[in-house]
């Protein structure tokens, strides 16, 4: 159906170009050479089905311009009706010629459109690509905070510390000097739990951990500490494993990570910077849940937070 | 509270919303005496920049009385009571961008750091009340605020300067020098400046106080030209003359030293078939931008000098002179403005009368007729140039 909207957007952009180009031509073509007003519609339309092609063609929402297209359908027939009535002969014949193309092309439009709709109302969670059916899946990410190595090897050591900025975790809780108890929370579709142990650690360098026991998702981490070029700067490098099951756990996750997981995980480490940086993660009234912001369009409107609202917390 | 609200394109609205609170620790709550609308405000409600909800506070020009504090602002930063003024870049002054000066990039203070990510390659700074892509705050055409960062950005006034007198600090005082100040202006220096708005006012009077030889105002509404002229500068009508030519005859054929565009996305064309052309790719979007101002800027500069950008781009633009840029050695130099870095000189520049930034108010108005105030200065009526709102 991706396709299909892609179809139609080219299609859009050669039929915009030739009115824009050739308008000329295409009234000719179309048996309304005759009329002065048809001389101002036609590039008008042309103009108009470029709205569409650049809709269709950029736009991951198939689904509204594909509607579009149906609206400017009926537009079309429209015209060509009030054409047809006010001619006979030749120019009648190519008129009705036209006419016939354009309500096969509705139908087509309106069979995308409804499609393109229904598939978002009901349609699967975006799945991470590759994990369908469960499998690896490898995230890297990196920042740059203006803090010294060892204060932020110091801070991520603190394992308790991750979920002021990591967005899944609930809670991880040290039960041993190199183990520890992980919670992720409702967006993995139900709270999941694992032990994790420490497997590799160099002070200020780099810490590497992987789960342990029989987890529902397998895991594994390394974070490497480097100091930047600037000399008071620490540049922080993320590599995480999932091993993603198949069935609901996996589908869960997948669905969590949604279209672009490399997001998630740039995003937590944005907001280690600001906590590292400068205290805390920043709300803003549009975007004001902190690290559950996940979702981040249509945010609310950037005006100030009612009584209950405020009552949510940060992390609400 | 009643405050300024974008709702829709080509719309505002001063409705009632919550006052508001502190969420973050280093945050102020300010009691706003005076705020204004800016030409940036049109580019949102002209609907040229992405991401604008319904019932987003507008406004990112204003001062006022300190009514609250968080815990994270430290008294000798900022008390209640203080009388400041609010920079409208939010910056957390920790940053690598803030540890730099360049406040306006802040590397903290956009919640949506991944959507400006998408659009612009990097994140910018948070704005307030300009858009989600700039973090989604409220903005400050209202009777409060709340002011994030506050420890940082904040300009204290305990002179007895009036309120019109360091309101312009909060952003087109600012952002006008510092598009004099990238010019690098040397006292042999022949200054051209597109646009004569309120921004391109500031940015002549800053390449004069910066000692240009001469300074050219280039616009086509005649009382905006007189305002220029009233102030000592040179004017350019180019609805009335060839810009380039005319450029040409002044300086002896060398072209101006430095430009500076002080125009930006929407700007207008003295010849109809260039506007219809970039208007009507701007009205299906295939490019965000006319901009016009900037070509005339970079082939008539002379070769080697600088042409400065301060007026707002958001997107894509094309028949961008890479060519005259290239070959002509010239130096293209922009930013939006790191206000924080310019407060405290020009204000003092202020105080010893260097500097007056009254000279561009024409309206004051209640705020409860924002909406008055922004038909009259997007429609340039009643020879409006700078609308002031009290709350």
């Amino acid at each position: 159906m991706q396709r299909r909207g892609r179809g139609l957007g080219w299609m859009s952009l050669g039929l915009g170009v030739a009115q824009l180009a050739a308008p000329e031509a295409v009234r000719r073509i179309s048996g309304v050479d005759d009329s002065a007003t048809s001389r101002a519609v036609v590039p008008l339309v042309g103009a108009r089905e470029l709205v569409h092609a650049a809709g269709l063609l950029t736009s991951r929402r198939k689904g509204v311009w594909a509607w579009t297209r149906v609206v400017g359908d009926a537009m079309d027939l429209t015209s060509l009706g009030i054409a047809i009535a006010h001619r006979c002969g030749h120019r009648r014949r190519r008129l009705l010629g036209v006419t016939g193309a354009v309500v096969g092309i509705t139908v087509l439009d309106l069979l995308t459109a409804v499609q393109a709709t229904r598939a978002r109302a009901v349609g699967p969670g975006p799945a991470v690509r590759g994990a369908r059916g469960g499998g690896p899946m490898e995230l890297t990410a990196t920042t740059t905070v203006r803090k010294p190595s060892q204060e932020v090897y110091a801070f991520w050591r603190d394992l308790g510390n991750l979920p002021t900025f990591m967005a899944h975790l609930e809670e991880v809780r040290s039960t041993g000097g190199r183990t520890s108890h992980w919670s992720a929370s409702a967006p993995f579709g139900k709270s999941v739990e694992w032990d994790a142990e420490i497997v590799d650690e160099v002070a200020g360098e780099k810490i590497a951990w992987r789960s342990t026991g029989n987890p529902d998702v397998p895991n594994a981490g390394t974070v490497r500490f480097v100091p930047a070029p600037d000399g008071v700067s620490t540049e922080v490098h993320v590599l995480l494993t999932y091993d993603i099951p198949g069935g609901a756990v996996g589908k869960a996750v997948a669905k969590y990570f949604g279209e672009e997981p490399h997001q998630q995980l740039d995003d937590d480490l944005r907001r280690l910077k600001q906590v590292l940086e400068t205290g805390e993660v920043l709300r803003s009234e549009g975007a004001p849940w902190g690290k559950r912001a996940r979702k981040e369009f249509p945010q609310r409107p950037a005006q100030p937070l009612s009584d209950s609202e405020l009552a949510k917390g940060a992390d609400a | 509270m009643r405050a300024n609200t974008w709702a829709g394109r080509n719309k505002v609205k001063v409705r009632d919303v919550p006052d508001p609170k502190i969420l973050n620790k280093r945050d102020a709550i300010v009691k706003i005496t005076s705020t204004a609308i800016c030409g940036s405000d049109l580019h949102l409600v002209d609907g040229y920049v992405p991401t604008m909800q319904n019932g987003d506070i507008m406004g990112h020009e204003f001062m006022g009385e300190v009514i609250e504090v968080g815990s994270g602002v430290p008294a000798d930063k900022l008390r209640v009571g203080d009388r400041v003024v609010v920079p409208f870049p939010i910056a957390c002054g920790a940053c690598g961008a803030c540890a730099a000066e360049l406040y306006s990039c802040c590397e903290n203070s956009n919640p949506n750091a991944g959507i400006a990510e998408k659009m612009f390659g990097h994140p910018v700074a948070g704005i307030f009340g300009y858009s989600h892509l700039t973090g989604g705050f409220a903005g400050g055409q209202a009777q409060y605020a709340r002011v994030p960062f506050a420890d940082v950005g904040p300009l204290k006034i305990e002179s007895d300067l009036t309120d019109e007198q360091v309101l312009f600090l909060s952003d087109i005082l600012p952002t006008g020098f510092m598009g004099a100040d990238l010019c690098d202006i040397q006292s042999t220096d022949v200054v051209a400046v597109w646009g004569a708005g309120p921004v391109g006012q500031f940015a002549m009077d800053s390449a004069r106080v910066l000692g240009a030889a001469k300074v050219i105002a280039i616009d086509k509404e005649p009382y905006r030209l007189q305002m220029a002229e009233r102030a000592g500068h040179t004017t350019i009508n180019f609805d009335e003359v060839d810009v380039r030519s005319r450029l040409l005859e002044m300086t002896g054929g060398r072209g101006p030293d430095k430009c500076i565009d002080a125009v930006g996305m929407e700007a207008t064309h003295g010849a109809a078939h260039v506007h219809a052309y970039d208007r009507v790719k701007q009205a299906v979007r295939l490019e965000t931008e006319r901009p016009h101002a900037l070509r005339q800027a970079i082939l008539s500069c002379r070769s080697g000098g600088i042409v400065s950008v301060i007026g707002a781009y958001g997107g894509f633009l094309d028949k961008f002179p890479a060519g005259a840029w290239m070959n002509r050695a010239l130096t293209l130099r922009t930013g939006q403005c790191h206000v924080q870095r310019y407060m405290k000189p020009l204000l003092q520049r202020i105080e010893r009368g260097e500097i007056d930034p009254t000279r561009v108010i024409t309206h004051t108005l209640p705020l409860d007729e924002a909406e008055r105030g922004f038909d009259i200065f997007k429609n340039k009526q009643d020879h409006c140039e700078k609308v002031v709102l009290k709350p």
